[in-house]
């Protein structure tokens, strides 16, 4: 999972790899609960990432920091307790800032503290790992998080209600699709997404085979997500 | 009286189904569902963490809470953790088969968000001690109930014939996804009395 010693650790890697790599949703399928619930609109997945975005950040931020002074048996209370401090200050900020979204989101805001992506980010990675790439490991997972949230958002408010941002894009002769923003829609977008995604990961291996002279050795047998 | 607890236990259980229309607890949903014998018994284990934190829930709700708003969370999910802990040495003490059987997910029933979200949700519409128990036992049973469905389909779609590239998460989401549509089917079941 971390990349500690595979790449050299550098600032760059450790941001990429989030952001593409090893997309929390798309490859690595962490957090699904909070992406399922919230991207029936893209303005709902843009708030839920951007208040994952900054308990991410800032647990990883403060994790990194304590890391030599939290004892090892009681590291994953700790975490959480971080984490919940995090979570209960960006759920007061969003309930002052933007009470209406803050009212469609519901519950789900405070469940970010229990989203496995950030818990097992801080076990993984900041725990282990210096200030620096703490941070970049933390905003580029972060940002990888944010942007599946967002393309599943887009996706299916534009099939679901034929609007974008609450802009009306077809005109009032579009019939929207209601499947989509229900939560069958979720489901089988996200599948329909990984299904794209694992198949053009299977068509690039099968390239880099080609080029290497080994038709016919076929791509990575079966994809190793469980 | 009797009425709307019978009404708000089949609505946890069927109609507002915490797993396939909150999308709460997928990741055991997703996990631990390729066996229907240990998906029925971490279902059992989910509604029991669930009725103890429900019953914890009303207390903090009622003794402390009001006291200091703005620890929710942490007393929740402190509440939560200990549970299970709790749960956890109960199931190595009784039955070392189960605990092995379910492993790693067993502890994890912590950050099922199933379980701080039946919390939450509790405390958000108001229900009382009773109320809240009855909640706890349908949305836990609703869980257990789409793990083990979910279960029977993927030990069926496991000898059909899929092309490779849909096996794994997509085709489990995919999956899913009918689930949730055939429980949509039950929305219609009390709106004379809702």
């Amino acid at each position: 999972m971390s990349a500690l010693g595979k790449d050299p650790a550098t600032f760059y890697n450790e941001f990429v790899k989030g952001i593409w790599k090893e997309n929390p949703i798309f490859v690595q399928v962490l957090g699904m609960c909070p992406m399922l619930a919230v991207t029936n609109s893209a303005i709902n997945a843009v708030a839920m990432g951007g208040a994952t975005f900054f308990v991410l950040v800032g647990s990883s931020l403060l994790v990194s920091l304590l890391r030599k002074a939290i004892p090892k048996q009681v590291r994953i209370t700790t975490y959480i307790i971080i984490i919940a401090t995090f979570v209960t200050v960006a759920d007061f900020t969003l309930q002052a800032l933007a009470p209406a979204v803050h009212k469609e989101l519901g519950a789900f805001i405070a469940l970010i503290v229990v989203n496995c992506l950030i818990l097992g980010r801080q076990e993984a990675f900041a725990s282990k790992a210096p200030l620096r790439l703490a941070l970049a490991d933390a905003v580029g997972m972060a940002g990888g998080f944010a942007l599946a949230l967002l393309s599943l958002g887009s996706v299916r408010e534009v099939l679901g209600s034929g609007s974008l941002f609450g802009f009306s894009l077809f005109g009032p002769r579009f019939e929207p699709w209601v499947v989509m923003i229900l939560p069958p829609g979720g489901f089988i977008m996200l599948g329909l997404l990984l299904l794209v995604f694992g198949w053009a990961k299977e068509r690039r291996a099968r390239r880099a085979a080609v080029e290497l002279g080994e038709a016919g050795a076929g791509g990575p047998a079966g994809r190793g997500g469980r | 009286m009797d009425k709307s607890l019978v009404w708000i236990f089949f609505s946890a259980l069927l109609i507002n189904n915490f797993t396939l229309s909150y999308f709460l607890g997928l990741c055991p949903f997703f996990g631990v569902s390729g066996r229907i014998a240990t998906a029925l018994r971490l279902g059992l284990a989910t509604i029991f963490v669930m009725v103890i934190t429900s019953l914890c829930a009303w207390l903090l709700n009622t003794f402390v809470l009001p006291y200091a708003p703005y620890l929710r969370l942490i007393s929740f999910i402190v509440v939560i953790a200990s549970t299970v802990q709790f749960v956890e040495m109960a199931i190595k003490k009784l039955s070392p088969g189960l605990f092995r059987a379910l492993g790693i997910f067993l502890p994890l029933i912590t950050t099922n968000c199933a379980i701080l979200g039946l919390a939450l949700f509790q405390t958000s519409k108001g229900y009382g001690l009773l109320a809240g128990l009855v909640y706890a036992v349908g949305a836990g049973a609703g869980f257990t109930l789409a793990l083990v469905l979910m279960a029977g389909l993927r030990e069926e779609a496991e000898l059909a014939k899929v092309p490779a590239i849909i096996r794994g998460t997509a085709l489990n989401l995919i999956i899913a996804g009918l689930l949730s549509l055939a429980f949509m089917g039950f929305a219609g079941l009390f709106s004379s009395s809702a």
